[in-house]
């Protein structure tokens, strides 16, 4: 198995570069009614890492989230992506994935051609990007679905191809922001393996949105908790877990107690936000 | 009109691959009706049995339909100039043929080249008034005061201006089928998905491309309502037209054929002139749904048959 992260830089692979993926300093964002969405957050994100950013609504994650993808400017503070190429616009371009909280497929072009668009975006021909877009796909169990259109597929498929078009390009940093907030309960445990399955294997850096404090304590190595009302970092915890998770972890006495540290800590910053 | 058409994509489908697995889907059980025949076979039979009253039921009824217009007519001995019978109108069809198909030929010709100019107009306008802000405001007055005036009533101007009558018809046409067009096609660029628009955004879209594999294609259900309405519009705005034309001679339309048999008490002429649009009419109706569902069936709502 190649290290697909670094693929660019072989040379590294003795001594990966330890350089920041994302660093965020007093980044706040105020919103044209004058809503402050968050303040002041500051946030280092180490290559490899798979964050989740824990909070109620209104806490400003999605807002976060946004900012570190490029979408959107921070109204005040600086972020740098320090390990990516910065294009004219100041923007890490295509080393980015972004998996919305809907599948957001087009829903006139075929399985292959939504996985296939980063490339297409890119100038890369059909031909050239065919083994990469079927590789992608079978990564997430779908390369029978190529030729399929997306209303074909279920809810947990469709959010599949939505990951393997996140993936396809590559990218350093896959921004996943609540992606399987709609799914059932089992489609969401499969997506989570999967997903815990494609971290392994790919050693991107992940950072994950969710209301869940079970699922960021599932998957998660960090999990930062906002608080609301203004959106801010409350706390930033280390899940000091070995990486193998299974079903067996789940119902693990560790697994328990994390969920335990993390449902305070959020208990905590709900409350502090109230008073 | 374009309502109908919205993008209710998001909304769930059956998902038939899934359910298709095992041979058990509630649906079928419906549908059996107490016959024992595998899954596989009583399916495509409900669907052939569907087919065949598809197309015999409205036959039949249209036959009917004639049937008792030509009752009506030969057992009330109704004269020809007041109601003349299918069978009159038949022969009118075919004897006056000399006067009737120049004729259509006329009307189509003014209808298709109006549709055609309304098509490259409208979808152009569009795109401009989309990719430009400073566009859409200069022109929105312009666009609102066309839209409001009936064209009929700047018929008889435009007659002043054209060099020449089929000219006149034709802009009057183009003015009526051109605004479904541009308003809907313009409604179609401006409702794609926000988040799609940010994943193009995030890969760096030019703005190009992101006319051509996002917005051009996500309009295309509303485009496609446009193109319908407008080529209803536009045969009957070469009709009208032609009408406030009182054009006569050679180069005439049917709308004159129709105008000249009221006048003679041709009645049968006017029939079959009446039933030779009804015609057109049909053929592009037809002709712009198959435009339709050859560009939607894989994918939009409104060309799926809702299974449940």
């Amino acid at each position: 198995m190649t290290d697909t992260a670094f693929a660019e830089a072989p040379a590294a692979q003795q001594a990966p570069p330890r350089r920041l993926v994302v660093t965020m300093q007093n980044v706040s964002k105020m919103f044209s009614n004058g809503t402050l969405a968050l303040k002041d957050m500051s946030l280092d994100v180490r290559p490899g890492e798979f964050i989740s950013l824990l909070g109620p609504s209104g806490c400003g994650k999605s807002t976060a989230l946004r900012i570190i993808a490029g979408l959107g400017q921070a109204s005040t503070g600086t972020i740098d992506w320090p390990s990516s190429k910065i294009n004219s616009k100041g923007l890490p371009e295509g080393d980015v994935g972004f998996v919305f909280q809907e599948p957001t497929l087009m829903p006139w072009q075929t399985v292959f051609g939504n996985v296939y668009l980063p490339l297409k975006l890119r100038g890369v021909s059909k031909s050239a990007a065919r083994e990469k877009v079927m590789e992608n796909l079978a990564s997430v169990g779908l390369a029978d679905f190529a030729e399929a259109y997306p209303r074909e597929l279920s809810g947990g498929m469709k959010m599949r191809v939505s990951i393997a078009r996140a993936l396809v390009t590559r990218p350093k940093l896959l921004l996943m922001d609540e992606p399987f907030a709609a799914l059932d309960e089992i489609t969401r445990q499969k997506l989570n393996d999967d997903v815990l399955d494609l971290w392994a294997r790919t050693g991107v850096t992940v950072i994950f949105v969710t209301h869940s404090v079970y699922e960021s304590a599932y998957l998660s190595n960090r999990i930062v908790v906002m608080r609301a009302r203004p959106g801010q970092v409350f706390s930033d915890l280390e899940i000091d877990q070995p990486a193998e998770r299974d079903s067996a972890y789940r119902t693990s006495e560790a697994y328990r107690e994390i969920c335990e540290m993390v449902s305070d800590s959020l208990q905590t910053a709900i409350h502090s936000a109230e008073s | 009109m374009s309502e109908a058409t919205a993008s209710d994509h998001i909304r769930e489908e059956r998902v038939r691959r899934e359910a298709e697995a095992p041979a058990t889907p509630a649906t079928v059980e419906t549908e059996t009706k107490g016959t024992d025949s595998a899954v596989t076979i009583v399916r495509p039979r409900m669907t052939n049995r569907e087919k065949i009253l598809q197309i015999v039921v409205p036959i039949v009824a249209l036959g009917l339909g004639i049937l008792a217009w030509h009752l009506f007519v030969t057992l009330n001995e109704v004269p020809t100039y007041i109601l003349p019978g299918p069978v009159d109108t038949v022969n009118a069809l075919l004897f006056d043929s000399a006067t009737l198909w120049p004729a259509l030929w006329v009307t189509v010709r003014i209808t298709f080249s109006a549709l055609a100019v309304a098509l490259i107009g409208g979808v152009i306008l569009a795109i401009l008034i989309v990719q430009s802000r400073l566009f859409e405001l200069a022109l929105f007055p312009f666009a609102v005061i066309l839209q409001v005036t009936p064209i009929i009533a700047v018929a008889p101007l435009i007659l002043i201006y054209a060099p020449d009558t089929p000219t006149a018809l034709m802009i009057c046409a183009f003015l009526v089928a051109f605004f479904p067009i541009l308003s809907n096609t313009a409604q179609g660029l401006k409702s794609v998905d926000h988040n799609l628009m940010n994943l193009f955004e995030l890969y760096g879209a030019k703005s190009w491309q992101t006319l051509l594999f996002l917005k051009i294609p996500g309009s295309m259900p509303y485009f496609m309502a446009g193109l319908r309405i407008g080529g209803g519009l536009a045969l009957i705005a070469a009709v009208v037209a032609e009408f406030a034309a009182g054009s006569a001679g050679q180069g005439s339309g049917l709308a004159f054929r129709l105008l000249e048999s009221q006048y003679r008490l041709n009645l049968p002429r006017l029939f079959a002139a009446l039933i030779l649009l009804c015609c057109t009419g049909i053929a592009i109706f037809a002709l712009t749904s198959f435009i339709s569902w050859l560009t939607l069936h894989k994918w939009h709502e409104s060309a799926i048959k809702r299974e449940n």
